[in-house]
């Protein structure tokens, strides 16, 4: 299907976008990669009176990595996962951005726009929330941050008002001798997740569980993080991932949709959760 | 700041595979329509129109990409190849002839997006494993061949072009 009319805006700053954020409000969408909002204009799930084009604002699809690391919000995932420095500092994020769509849309789609676009399923959202990340937005108003864990309010709803540009992601610091996996089931490889799962965790010199997050992503409407303060100290291996996985699948709520049940997702929780924690406990730390 | 109406046409002007070309597209516009029905060029072909089938793809400032999901105005001043450009002087090229040696055409309708993002592939992966090839191709939809002659055919193109040096 074709889109709707709707006006064209490129601005040349960052000012003259937040000033048609605020002209606009509700009826402006922001375009930057558009490998979802292309896909809903052209379905005609949005009809916005206009779209805003933030992609040659100079500055904003920069990667910096230095007291904090922040990706800005025209930064494809091509040129982040070709960004060997930015791959280093934040390791689940390299393993999770060759699950994001295909090579074609990577090659235009960015971290930020499928921060901003929410879906339940996509990894951007799941690997910001499981760090504890924050995204920064800006409008004529000012710039506040947002913690990923508190910007998910639900399916493609999110904290973000309707004048405030999302201009950047914020990854937190690098932790030394953390273990990362990231393992997702799609029906076929680059399809929304099923169900996708994003481990971080610390075992320490005794082989004991130090830290651990597990977070879940395709499973409810936004990002889970499950609760794994019952399991530290307990030895890593992979009858404790199978434990972790298990108390995770009795805890989430899951989605029935078109291609699979709730029962189906939360069996999924247990065994591709178990997959990855046993994964992340094998794996090199960061050094 | 462009500010561009919404129901008139405004002039675009693209390098379309080394050549300049200009068109008229209202915003909505797709770059799609717009090589097809503004440019004439319909060796780009369209499918579904929202990025899953990938028979739309070309080149754009050097990536492959769905044109089915950008707006010709959005491209003004790029850089596009599309399958149009690819046989040099009426001669096919070496991905080309290895799509014909294999096979790896049956009805033709996802060729044209598939050469594009093996064009950009190669130039990025010049010895690229099965699984690289079978995963880049995991962005196209073809129903006629199995893929299996598609993987060949890019595989022995990627042999070809590192003999020919580069």
């Amino acid at each position: 299907m074709k889109p709707a009319p709707f006006e064209y805006c490129r601005p040349d700053t960052l000012d003259e976008a937040l000033e048609l954020l605020h002209e606009y409000g509700p009826d402006a969408s922001v375009l930057a990669g558009g490998m979802s909002l292309g896909a809903m204009l052209n379905m005609r799930l949005a009809r916005p009176d206009a779209v805003v084009d933030i992609k040659r604002i100079p500055g904003l699809d920069a990667a910096i990595v230095a007291s904090e690391v922040r990706t800005g919000a025209t930064l494809t995932q091509a040129r982040a996962l070709e960004d060997d420095t930015l791959m280093r500092e934040v390791p689940l994020l390299a393993l999770a951005l060759p699950w994001v769509g295909h090579f074609q849309t990577r090659n235009r789609g960015t971290l930020c726009g499928s921060v901003a676009h929410a879906d339940p399923s996509a990894e951007m959202p799941l690997v910001l929330t499981t760090l504890d990340g924050e995204i920064e937005l800006q409008s004529a108003r000012g710039t506040r941050r947002v913690r990923a864990r508190e910007f998910f309010v639900d399916i493609m709803t999110t904290a973000r008002a309707y004048d405030e540009l999302l201009t950047a992601l914020v990854w937190p610091e690098r932790r030394l001798e953390t273990r990362h996996a990231f393992v997702e089931i799609a029906q076929r490889h680059g399809d929304f997740a099923i169900v996708a799962c994003a481990v971080e965790t610390v075992v320490d010199a005794r082989g004991r569980v130090a830290s651990l997050t597990m977070g879940l992503g395709g499973v409810e409407s936004r990002p889970f993080v499950a609760d794994t303060a019952e399991f530290i100290g307990e030895r890593a291996c992979p009858a404790l991932a199978q434990a972790v996985a298990a108390a995770a699948a009795e805890r989430v709520d899951p989605m029935t949709d078109l291609k699979v049940s709730a029962a189906y997702r939360r069996a999924l929780v247990r065994s591709l959760g178990a997959q990855a924690i046993a994964e992340a406990f094998a794996a090199r730390p960061t050094t | 700041m462009l500010r561009l109406k919404s129901d008139a046409r405004h002039p675009v002007t693209l390098e379309v595979n080394d050549q300049p070309r200009i068109g008229h597209a209202e915003p909505r516009r797709l770059l799609s329509d717009f090589l097809r029905h503004e440019l004439g060029l319909y060796g780009t072909h369209v499918g579904c129109e929202h990025g899953v089938c990938g028979a739309c793809t070309v080149i754009v400032d050097g990536r492959a990409v769905r044109s089915c999901m950008q707006f010709a105005v959005e491209c003004d001043g790029a850089a596009v190849r599309t399958v149009e450009g690819l046989a040099g002087q009426g001669e096919l090229g070496i991905l080309q002839l290895a799509f014909r040696r294999h096979h790896a055409v049956q009805c033709g309708f996802c060729t044209a997006g598939i050469l594009m993002s093996a064009t950009d592939f190669l130039g990025r992966h010049p010895d690229p494993s099965e699984a690289e090839v079978r995963d880049m191709l995991s962005g196209h939809i073809c129903r006629c061949t199995g893929y299996y002659p598609i993987v060949a055919a890019i595989l022995d193109a990627a042999r070809a072009i590192r003999e020919a040096g580069g």
